[in-house]
């Protein structure tokens, strides 16, 4: 029995901890990326520990804009959507019951409609109201800003409803009866009366749409016009490549998430500590060294922990420099490299050797282009397609910045010579986010692909 | 107490749809009056209390409140306070802001009210309470809360829907009196709606007693109490003994009923059916268990006795309740007052009971508050 009981405790602890892995693995490792001088964002191989890339994303105009552009549209659309969901969870519980249910499902139906759906409607439809309304209206119907509000707020303002309407549940219309019975207008009786009672619901409300809206992009992507939001320009950086800098900005997320996370707490805990005091309830005062306010507050005494790191990392960013172990870094890798293009080298004079023994290989040719061609490359503007056919050519020139740029190795079967490559490059151009590539000539040697691609 | 502001109902109908909540209600309620509605849950009064404050526009008939026309007048411009059922004191507000919120709407500035809710602070003997919230305190410190925010609004007519159902036994009997001396102190009218006839009879001047949308009777408590109208309010108001049977003689207002089960019995036919109840007809006699006394001798009190034998007893304090059956097999109920003395009759004893004319009272067959 106790034996079983002992098995099942550890099969507990282990699925927790491989549910938690799951839960916040990536979240750690996209963190700890943040501080590898990598230009990749990888925590493997780890060069140095470094916060270039705060210094990168605090640098990169088109982040911070679209930063701008998120909050400027995430108040728009909390402001909105409050008083949408507001009005309409309120209409919910006016409505004739025998409507109810229709109406609920109308106002949910948002919610169940696809994003895309949302934003192209949206677009599509104030674009047929400015012509209708005519050109003084263009402006204003196809700005990014008011679409995007417009468009987000459709379905949020459903979420909200439902944060409402599980607060109104809770009202008793009696006091509105109340309030009017002792003299208070419609409007007093609203506002004295059942707006105080819907605080923490517009509070929360709030919140998530407010959260919503930042994090949204396939409505937004449709609407956005000039003033692309952070997860829009977040996806375009990952179309063109990224750096750790986009790590940098998550690490700083989450850092907020976890702050204003704790600080809630803490500050739940404060209140229902004096709450219990104001009761007469006396809480037990444990003589110790903390203040009274961190008192039997765990919360806000790990938030005054957190605090503290972060401030010691924020000036240990100021003055901490890398340089001396990027250095260190650059010239092992140098130091790699060279000997991998000795051997390269040593390998394709034999290839050579045995081809001029052969004789000419019909089948060469035909077989080069797969390789590159099938390495995923969109863009062909480096590595001409008639210059693939040319053995000459390949060398030093293509499959160079391929793989670093894509990450994935190409698919030609050079696993190991590209894997090296791609950090000896690194190792020379760091913060350059590998895409203007010095042709390793002999790492990228085309008579290395030559060789597989001939096997 | 007639300076007060009355209140009329003229002919009052309230329909829901099908459903008729008040049927066709007519009562003259004066100024100053202690104005109770009893009846059973669901018999239309909490609706007519709807009607006056406002919350409700009756389907016909008028609501009168000074002899003004009320029709079309909203809840907030009625000279009316209501004290709701649950209360309804804004759980957010503190109990000052809670008393004087009828100030607050009026645009009065914080310190007049502070003054003002010290003032009914004090009436309601909560002195330096005013900074609680409601949910801090006790079920009667929110009940004298809810009424201090009713009087506060200063209006002609405080109307009370069921306010102490909510309180405990003792606390209820202690707020009976208190509301009675606010009222005399505050002398306006008061209207209330309550189920428990106790709370009716205690402290109203009149009461109406209300069955499925009619009013059956109005009329003083002692007049509900010993001359009902109907069977129904014989029965609902406090206990009675129901004999059913035939009217054998009528003499004036007096009445020989043969009952099924208890002979011919005597009673005096209430106000409501003199000249009405005829000879032959169904009719139903009450008497009151504490009408009923012990004699050894049937013979001096004809028609106006029964012999029955002692089924079981109950002592209840003030008390004792002595079931019995007569010979007929009907169930009576008598009560004994406890002076002091041993057990007065046992189990099996046959006793011979009487009672005096004025205490029963005979009427026509009809429906009886249900058990």
């Amino acid at each position: 029995m106790r034996h079983n009981v002992l098995v099942s405790r550890l099969a507990l602890g282990l699925y927790l901890v491989i549910f938690f892995g799951y839960l916040l693995g990536p979240l750690v490792i996209m963190s700890m990326t943040a501080f590898n001088s990598n230009p990749f964002p990888t925590i493997s191989p780890w060069d140095c520990f470094s916060f270039e890339w705060f210094q990168v994303l605090a640098d990169d105009e088109r982040i911070l804009r679209s930063i701008r552009n998120s909050v400027v549209i995430g108040l728009g659309t909390v402001v909105l959507s409050v008083a949408m969901g507001l009005a309409a969870a309120l209409l919910l519980t006016q409505i004739w019951p025998r409507w109810r249910a229709t109406y609920y499902t109308i106002i949910i139906a948002p919610i169940l409609i696809p994003g895309v759906v949302l934003g192209i409607s949206t677009v599509v439809f104030w674009d047929r109201m400015s012509r209708f309304l005519g050109p003084a209206t263009s402006d204003l119907f196809h700005n990014g800003i008011f679409l995007t509000v417009l468009g987000q707020s459709t379905f949020i303002a459903s979420y909200t409803m439902l944060v409402f309407v599980a607060r109104l549940q809770r009202y008793d219309p009696g006091l509105t009866e109340a309030a009017l019975d002792l003299g208070a207008t419609h409007v007093q009786a609203f506002r004295k009366i059942l707006l105080p009672f819907m605080r923490p619901a517009i509070a929360s409300a709030a919140v998530l749409a407010f959260l919503a809206s930042f994090e949204n992009y396939n409505t937004t992507t449709f609407t956005f016009g000039r003033y692309p939001t952070l997860t829009i320009e977040l996806a375009q950086k990952v179309r063109y490549g990224i750096n750790p800098s986009i790590s940098a900005l998550a690490f700083i997320i989450v850092m907020l998430t976890v702050f204003f996370a704790l600080s809630a707490e803490a500050w739940r805990r404060g209140r229902m500590k004096m709450a219990g005091q104001a009761g007469g309830d006396p809480v037990p005062q444990r003589a110790g060294i903390l203040p009274a306010f961190l008192r039997g507050n765990w919360a806000a005494v790990v938030l005054v922990l957190f605090s503290f790191v972060a401030i010691t990392l924020f000036w240990t960013a100021r003055s901490y420099s890398p340089e001396q172990c990027k250095a260190e870094v650059r010239a092992a890798k140098q130091a790699e490299a060279a000997k991998r293009r000795e051997e390269l080298l040593r390998r394709r004079e034999e290839m050579r050797r045995q081809q001029q023994m052969k004789g000419p290989d019909i089948f060469a040719p035909s077989g080069r282009p797969a390789a590159p061609g099938a390495s995923g490359r969109p863009d062909t503007d480096r590595a001409p397609f008639g210059g693939v056919f040319d053995p000459g050519n390949l060398e030093g020139q293509s499959g160079t910045g391929n793989a670093p740029r894509d990450g994935s190795p190409p698919q030609g079967g050079t696993e190991p010579q590209t894997g090296a490559g791609t950090g000896a490059e690194n190792g020379e151009e760091p913060g350059n986010g590998g895409n203007r590539t010095t042709p390793f000539g002999s790492v990228f040697d085309p008579g290395n692909l030559s060789g597989t691609a001939g096997n | 107490m007639t300076d007060g502001v009355g209140v009329e109902l003229e002919n009052l109908w309230i329909r829901f749809g099908e459903f008729v909540a008040v049927r066709d209600a007519s009562v003259n309620i004066n100024g100053g009056d202690f104005f109770s509605f009893l009846g059973p849950s669901g018999c239309g009064k909490t609706t007519i209390l709807r009607a006056v404050s406002g919350f409700l526009q009756p389907s016909e008939g008028r609501v009168l409140i000074g002899g003004r026309d009320m029709a079309g007048i909203g809840p907030n411009k009625r000279p009316t306070a209501l004290i709701f059922q649950n209360l309804a004191l804004f759980p957010l507000m503190k109990v000052w802001e809670n008393i004087t919120f009828s100030m607050e709407v009026r645009g009065a500035s914080a310190s007049e009210r502070r003054r003002r809710a010290d003032e009914l602070l004090e009436m309601i003997a909560l002195e330096g309470q005013g900074n609680k919230l409601p949910g801090e305190l006790s079920g009667g410190q929110k009940q004298r809360v809810a009424i201090a925010r009713a009087l506060c609004a200063e209006p002609d007519v405080l109307l009370l829907d069921e306010p102490l159902s909510a309180l405990d036994l003792k606390l209820r009997q202690h707020m009976r009196t208190e509301l009675r001396a606010i009222q005399q102190r505050v002398g306006i009218t008061f209207i209330y709606i309550t189920h428990d006839q106790g709370e009716a009879l205690t402290m109203s001047d009149n009461v109406a007693v209300m069955r499925a949308g009619v009013i059956e009777q109005i009329g003083t408590g002692h007049a509900i109490y010993d001359l009902p109208a109907t069977p129904f309010v014989a029965s609902f108001v406090g206990e009675n003994n129901v004999f059913r049977g035939k009217v054998l003689e009528v003499k004036g207002d007096e009445a020989l009923i043969r009952t099924n089960r208890s002979g011919d019995l005597l009673a005096q036919i209430t106000p409501a059916a003199r000249g009405v109840l005829k000879v032959g007809d169904d009719a139903m006699m009450f008497v009151r268990p504490e009408a009923f006394s012990l004699v050894d001798d049937a013979g001096a009190h004809a028609g106006k006795s029964l012999t029955a034998r002692v089924v079981n007893e109950e002592f209840e304090g003030n008390s004792y309740s002595v079931f019995l059956e007569s010979e007929g097999g009907k169930r009576i109920k008598m009560s004994l007052p406890n002076v002091g003395q041993e057990r007065v009759v046992s189990t099996g004893d046959d006793l011979i009971l009487k009672y005096e004319l004025r205490n029963a009272v005979a009427m026509p067959a009809g429906e009886l508050a249900s058990e």
